[in-house]
């Protein structure tokens, strides 16, 4: 396994299960921001994805709009990320009536994607990336998909069971 | 937890719809969403796929309605699904998928009219939401499945993820069977 170091200096992909997961602050919307420390004691679901409106991530965070009750069940929230900035984040999400937050990984452009290993500098955006954290903030589960394939929710649910049995409430 | 190759997680049995003989050689499942207007596409590839293949193939569906994307989603699949408790699944099914534009409950009610259903049942199964859960059952094991759009197919249990277009779809229904199909 990679240390957390090598990782983060190298970005040679994606940080692996047992890393800590790296905290920031970004906007959720033109005036407010958001920091994953807020999230401690609950599981993370980190959606990075290239950028708002292409075909391929609708498709994606239609699904995961979709299945929100069933990621709540395990108390779990998602974080949708990608470099777009928080002005198109709110008109995408008008657009899909997306119920969970994009985060504008705008500026530093992409420094969020990068700490997590998931930045393609060439096109300048990040991967389609997911990562499950658990509620002391270690990454559980991270997988990058082929940039042009939904990755679905499978291995979400699966990484999130694995961190408690379904309907144990964590306080 | 794997990362390639998707399979259908939930075997086809006899809590599905399925067109064909159960001996057939290859098996389609179609996740799909009946106001999708790429499920909408997909229909006739699906009716030609039947043509061509024969008793070669049977066909299932099951339903993955975006009920967040489209309002009318969960609905129409019900409407299906009642349909289906008079016997009538696939003629509810033609009938959504052919007017994905019209699936509000006044033309739900019409299409269980045109289609022979004792319409007081079915206005019943509608209001009562007789089939929600079944619905979810279909989502679920959809998503368990790999399904991450509409429609999403599996041939022989398999993910299909080329295009929803025949010459595609009996491409690799012929690597499968070893055999031309067309």
């Amino acid at each position: 396994m990679s240390t957390t170091i090598a990782s983060l200096t190298a970005a040679s992909g994606p940080l692996a299960a047992g890393t800590a997961a790296p905290d920031f602050r970004l906007p959720s919307t033109p005036d407010q921001l958001v920091s994953l420390s807020e999230f401690l004691g609950r599981p993370v679901i980190l959606v990075f994805y290239p950028s708002d409106w292409s075909p391929v991530c609708g498709d994606q965070t239609t699904l995961y709009n979709e299945l929100l009750p069933e990621f709540h069940r395990f108390q779990a929230e998602m974080l949708g990320i990608s470099v777009d900035g928080a002005w198109c984040h709110l008109a995408f999400a008008h657009d899909r009536k997306l119920k969970f937050p994009l985060l504008a990984d705008f500026e530093p452009k992409g420094s969020v994607a990068r700490a997590y290993g998931v930045y393609r500098s060439r096109e300048g955006v990040s991967e389609r990336a997911l990562f499950v954290i658990d509620s002391a903030g270690i990454i559980r589960w991270s997988y990058v998909s082929p940039i042009g394939i939904n990755p679905g929710a499978d291995g979400i649910l699966s990484a999130l069971e694995a961190l408690s049995p379904v309907g144990e409430t964590k306080e | 937890m794997k990362s390639a190759g998707p399979s259908l997680t939930l075997p086809v049995s006899d809590r599905d719809h399925i067109l064909g003989p159960a001996n057939a050689e290859i098996t389609l499942v179609e996740y799909g969403d009946f106001e999708c207007p790429h499920c909408g596409r997909a229909y006739p590839v699906v009716e030609e796929l039947r043509e061509l293949l024969g008793n070669r193939m049977r066909f299932v569906y099951r339903h993955f309605p975006l009920t967040e994307a489209h309002e009318h989603a969960e609905m129409a699949a019900e409407a299906a699904e009642a349909a289906g408790e008079q016997n009538r699944f696939w003629e509810m099914h033609r009938a959504l998928f052919t007017h994905q534009d019209s699936l509000d409950r006044t033309h739900l009610a019409r299409y269980a009219l045109s289609i022979g259903l004792d319409t007081a049942r079915f206005a019943h199964a509608i209001s009562e939401r007789a089939f929600a859960k079944r619905i979810r059952e279909d989502f679920m094991s959809g998503v368990r499945s790999g399904v991450n759009g509409t429609p999403t197919f599996f041939i022989n249990g398999l993910r299909y993820d080329g295009p929803a277009e025949l010459r595609f779809m009996a491409d690799a229904i012929e690597q499968v069977l070893g055999a031309r199909v067309s």
